[in-house]
């Protein structure tokens, strides 16, 4: 996905709106943070989420971090691909390596995100 | 003084390294005010030979089972301990290492944990199991924790009356403060009835803990239990005796979710109820939910095999608060001791200690049933290695007979509070009879008993 | 060199048929055993353990065993956990018939040396702690605060009060917040101060009436005395709060300074680490705490009491406070590890105890001062019996980490010092020499940390070169957990 046309979190998500479906995953910020990932856990299809709320996790050698879910809304899809190899997480975090979809139950959330350039500047001072 | 190293000579040459003139100097930090100015009160030092004769007129004023026969139960077995277990659970290299966190420098602590967990999974019939936890009542509190992690359900677990009454005390410590209904199912003659646990069970409770063997003894429907808990959406937390393994139906095989158990029959001995050990072990798509140290296999930078600690993303020194559980210290020495003890017996050692205990312990029920005035209290139960009599001259009259011809039975079941309504619970004492026991001991016994 | 045939994994050595323990025939009538055990509850087939015989049992266990460093082989200066020597009497004396044999449901009357001995070890530890009431049962120092929360919930319940939240320094253990989240806290991590202590004003933003509970280490993870300790515990007893002192790091302080005089509430011992338990390779621990007067009828039953009689059969007896918590395990606690603590205080009596502490900070002292132009301490000047040096100067100049360095130890013959922990001081490297070792063992090691210093950096990244394995690979141990070798994978 063109990361221009993404909203981003502070706990590191990034979602991606098309229609009444949002695609949501993990920033390359956050995967270099974790290091080698070894696990993901992703939520059931079918199942709600609600924003800001836990909906999966993700597992390093060295950490264990919570997926904070941007939005509410029923989770229409889980890339499941990435429970047997976690490698699109690192190598295309903003393409195959998206975590879910979500019919999304209240699209007004959306506007408490950063647009791209605003992210880039959050991680920068994230990380001094 | 004892343990310490450096002469005077040594002492003034690190402190003038330091720059202090004195050891007392180094202490400058802690304010003057907080300082104790006085010796420590307790009592005086003791030589080697000193503190032998002390140790030694305190175990004497003990009676131990070397001088009277053990057929105590209650979660504390008097199984033999073969002397290759000692010989190996002495040895410095294990007990004087720390947790194994340096891989290169601990292969030998890695290797014997990642052999134990294949054990305990071997006589469980799980998919894993972690290096050990305390013991057998914080397993239970542990499965519940996990459970709720699993399942999401947090509110509320079921427990079977027939579970040890301290493993119970243990776990409604553990989650009474918490928002967490406990929901005791009682027993009726020294066992559940599964329709009233089916009853108690509802689709927001997080699991059902059955012991099997009970406290009691008495084999309960485990099969059936396991069934009626997976039929609410809830795990099935069973707590066995290791040693009936050799015997009975696995976890594993009946379709447990979570199998705990006090594993100090597997060579430790009774030490007046610890250190003893924690199993644990659970369906491998819970791993991640597991608490606990667990090792795994990888390979080293050269492509050898090796073991490491595994997953301890999980664990307290990384995850903190998210933690699967505050463990660290588990019983490491103990799990190598559990270790030998099943390498050593094998297949057909684990099976012919169960076997033993388990035929020595119904002749003794039959022999001792016989008695006039003494019965077994759940008569027509099925049982292991231990059963409940009761004697129409009360527990105590029993126990006190017993004691004056060198017999310790118990615990006496008026020890504990079960949410029964029967009252004759209040009569029981436990019987315990392993495969140490011999047939002349036991005909002893009966014939004290009827005298 | 290690033998590769008796090492190979256990299940590997099995053959049909081989027995390493027999067992007499039964002497009982024999009846069928489904006439015992109902059918359906029998296992279908055996339990498929390993056969093996005994010299093979022997063989593969004390060669593995040689593959760990351990104290009694190497100075093992891992900080934080207090790896001295373990006395060799403790094993005897522990092991005495009498000591190693009780059940724990024997009568009374039967247990009044072990009980004499238990009750001896409590009031030693109130002594030390400088707080009066004890309960020997945690297992381990993090049920040890577990049961210490709780003790402290049960205690503000009794008064009306609901208080909700736990803090602790952001250098506590891991243990910390665990413990307070397993007693249903909220967890609130404070930060510290520019020179590694408790930064007052944090503290202080954060005290309210919701403040359960402030642990802190003392003397902390960074080695240093908190010297404001008794301000902080004013400060936390005016917010209503209690404080509690998590004890790993008493082997610095016997006989200076309690955490009872020092403000403390309750506090945990390792007997484990202080009183020298030993580790057995990752436990058992044992956990005892000790807690103030008025905590004293919530603690976890049973405790020990002394009764007023004169019948010797009946003065020491089991008994439940009465408001207690209710129980934390079974039985009476880690009683093996406990013995051996009790014999460690009896044989130091008051003045060695103050040894103790005085060469293990003597020892610390001087190997930091001897590494400090290669391995600086970012924190405190003094420090008491451990330090947390850092690597990051090094790691800058030309890529040696804190890991290279430990790693690389271990070629030498020292096991490596804890890395990495605590998380405040980057690149860390913590030190905690103990008391029970030579100035000739410190000397050497500050020796070889310079020699490696000067070794080529690529080769300290493949850093260990002599240990039976090297650099185990963590990411793929953890992506597909391999954790037992009797399932296909």
């Amino acid at each position: 996905m063109d990361q221009g046309n993404l909203k981003f979190t502070k706990t590191h998500e990034w979602v991606g709106v098309e229609g009444e479906i949002a695609t949501m995953g993990i920033t390359d910020f956050a995967v270099n943070q974790l290091t080698d990932l070894v696990y993901i856990e992703l939520p059931e299809v079918g199942s709600n989420c609600e924003a800001g709320k836990v909906f999966g996790e993700v597992e390093s050698v060295k950490a264990v971090s919570d997926l904070y879910s941007p939005v509410s809304g029923e989770i229409t899809e889980a890339n499941t691909a990435l429970v047997d190899d976690q490698s699109p997480l690192s190598d295309d975090p903003f393409g195959t390596g998206w975590i879910t979809k979500v019919k999304m139950s209240n699209p007004a959330e959306l506007d408490l995100f950063m647009n791209a350039d605003d992210y880039r500047k959050f991680c920068e001072s994230e990380a001094h | 003084m004892p343990y310490l190293f450096n002469t005077p000579e040594q002492q003034q040459e690190m402190l003038q390294a330091i720059g202090v003139d004195s050891v007392e100097a180094l202490f400058a930090t802690i304010p003057s005010e907080l300082r104790l100015n006085r010796q420590l009160n307790i009592p005086p030092a003791l030589t080697e030979m000193e503190l032998q004769t002390h140790v030694s007129n305190l175990a004497e004023k003990n009676v131990g089972p070397s001088s009277r026969v053990c057929m105590l139960g209650g979660g504390a077995y008097d199984h033999f301990i073969p002397a290759a277990v000692d010989e190996i659970a002495r040895r410095g290299e294990f007990y004087t290492a720390y947790t194994p966190y340096q891989a290169e420098a601990s292969q030998g602590s890695l290797q014997t944990f990642f052999e134990f967990q294949s054990l305990i999974c071997r006589l469980t019939g799980m998919d894993v199991s972690n290096a050990s936890l305390y013991e057998g009542g914080t397993c239970v509190s542990e499965a519940a924790f996990m459970a709720m992690r699993v399942t999401k359900r947090h509110n509320r677990i079921v427990l079977l009356g027939s579970m040890h009454p301290e493993y119970r005390q243990v776990v409604e410590s553990y989650l009474n403060h918490l928002n967490c209904e406990v929901i005791v199912v009682p027993s009726v003659n020294g066992c559940v009835d599964p329709a009233d646990v089916d009853k108690a069970m509802n689709d927001q409770t997080a699991c059902l803990v059955i012991q099997h063997p009970n406290f009691f003894g008495t084999l309960e429907e485990a099969e059936q239990l396991t069934e009626i808990a997976h039929k609410y959406g809830a795990l099935s937390v069973v707590s066995y005796d290791p040693i009936s393994l050799g015997l009975l139906n696995r976890p594993g095989d009946y379709g447990a979710d979570i199998a705990i158990a006090e594993g100090q029959s597997l060579g430790t001995p009774l030490q007046f109820g610890g250190p003893y050990l924690g199993l644990f072990s659970c369906s491998k798509k819970f791993v991640r939910r597991m608490p606990g140290r667990l090792i795994g296999q990888t390979v080293d930078r050269n492509g050898k095999s090796c073991f490491v600690l595994n997953l301890q993303a999980r664990e307290q020194h990384i995850r903190r608060d998210k933690a699967t559980s505050n463990i660290c210290s588990n019983q490491g020495l103990i799990a190598i001791r559990a270790t030998v003890y099943l390498s050593l017996l094998g297949k057909q050692g684990i099976r012919e200690v169960a076997e033993l205990s388990c035929r020595k312990a119904h002749y003794a029920a039959e022999q001792l049933s016989q008695i006039e005035g003494i019965s077994l209290l759940f008569n027509d139960r099925p049982f292991f290695k231990e059963f409940v009599l009761s004697c129409s001259e009360g527990p105590d009259y029993l126990l006190r007979k017993a004691r004056q011809a060198g017999f310790d039975l118990g615990p006496e079941l008026s020890r504990f509070e079960f949410q029964t309504d029967s009252e004759t619970y209040q009569t029981g004492v436990l019987v315990a009879i392993t495969e140490q026991r011999t047939r002349e001991e036991i005909d002893r016994l009966v014939m004290a008993l009827k005298a | 060199m290690r033998n590769q045939l008796a090492t190979e994994l256990l299940f590997a050595l099995s053959q049909p048929g081989r027995r390493g323990a027999l067992f007499p025939d039964s002497d009982v009538p024999e009846k069928p055993l489904n006439e015992l055990i109902p059918q359906s509850a029998l296992a279908a087939k055996p339990t498929d353990l390993p056969e093996v015989t005994e010299p093979d049992v022997i063989r593969h266990f004390v060669n593995l065993s040689t593959l760990n460093m351990c104290v009694d082989t190497h100075f093992y200066p891992l900080g934080s956990c207090t790896m001295k020597y373990n006395p060799k009497r403790h094993e005897r004396l522990a092991g005495l018939p009498g000591i190693v044999d009780l059940h724990p449901y024997q009568n009374p009357s039967d247990l009044q040396g072990m009980l004499e001995l238990l009750y001896g070890m409590q009031e030693m530890l109130a002594e030390i702690s400088g707080l009066p009431a004890v309960s020997l049962q945690p297992a381990a120092g993090a049920q040890g605060e577990f049961t210490a929360l709780l003790t402290a919930k049960a205690y503000f319940e009794s008064r009306g009060e609901k208080r909700t939240k736990v803090l602790f320094p952001n250098s506590a253990h891991g243990t910390n917040p665990a413990s307070a989240a397993l007693a249903g806290f909220d967890c609130v991590q404070l930060e510290s101060s520019e020179e590694g202590l408790i930064d007052l004003d944090d503290l202080k933003s954060h005290l309210d009436d919701q403040t359960a509970v402030f642990m802190v280490t003392n003397p902390n993870t960074l080695g240093l005395f908190e010297k404001d300790i008794k301000q902080i515990a004013q400060m936390v007893h005016d917010a209503g709060g209690l404080v509690y002192i998590d004890g790993a790091n008493m082997n610095a302080i016997l006989g200076y300074t309690r955490p009872g005089d020092f403000g403390g509430d309750m506090m945990h011992f390792n007997v484990h680490k202080t009183f020298t338990g030993p580790h057995g390779a990752g436990g058992p621990g044992a956990g005892p705490i000790a807690v103030r007067d008025f905590l004293a009828d919530f603690l976890p039953g049973p405790v020990i009491k002394r009764t007023e009689t004169d019948s010797t059969e009946n003065q020491f007896v089991l008994e439940d406070p009465p408001k207690s918590i209710g129980r934390i395990r079974t039985f009476y606690g880690n009683i093996g590890i406990l013995v051996r603590g009790y014999c460690y205080l009896r044989t130091l009596g008051a003045e060695g105890l103050k040894a103790v502490s005085e060469n293990a900070v003597l020892n610390a002292n001087y190997l930091k001062v001897i590494l400090k132009d290669v391995l600086p301490v970012p924190n405190g000047d003094l420090c008491m019996h451990e330090f947390v040096a850092s690597a990051s100067k090094i790691k800058s100049e030309n890529g040696i980490t804190a890991m290279d360095i430990a790693k690389r130890l271990l070629d030498f013959g020292f096991h490596a010092p804890t890395v990495y922990f605590p998380l405040v001081v980057t690149e860390a490297i913590m030190v905690e020499p103990t008391e029970t070792e030579s100035k000739e063992t410190l000397d050497a090691f500050a020796e070889t940390i310079r020699k490696i210093l000067k070794e080529d950096p690529e080769f300290l990244r493949e850093a260990p070169h002599s240990t039976d394995i090297s650099r185990p690979d963590e990411v793929i141990a953890a992506r597909n957990p391999i954790l037992q070798c009797c399932e296909p994978q």
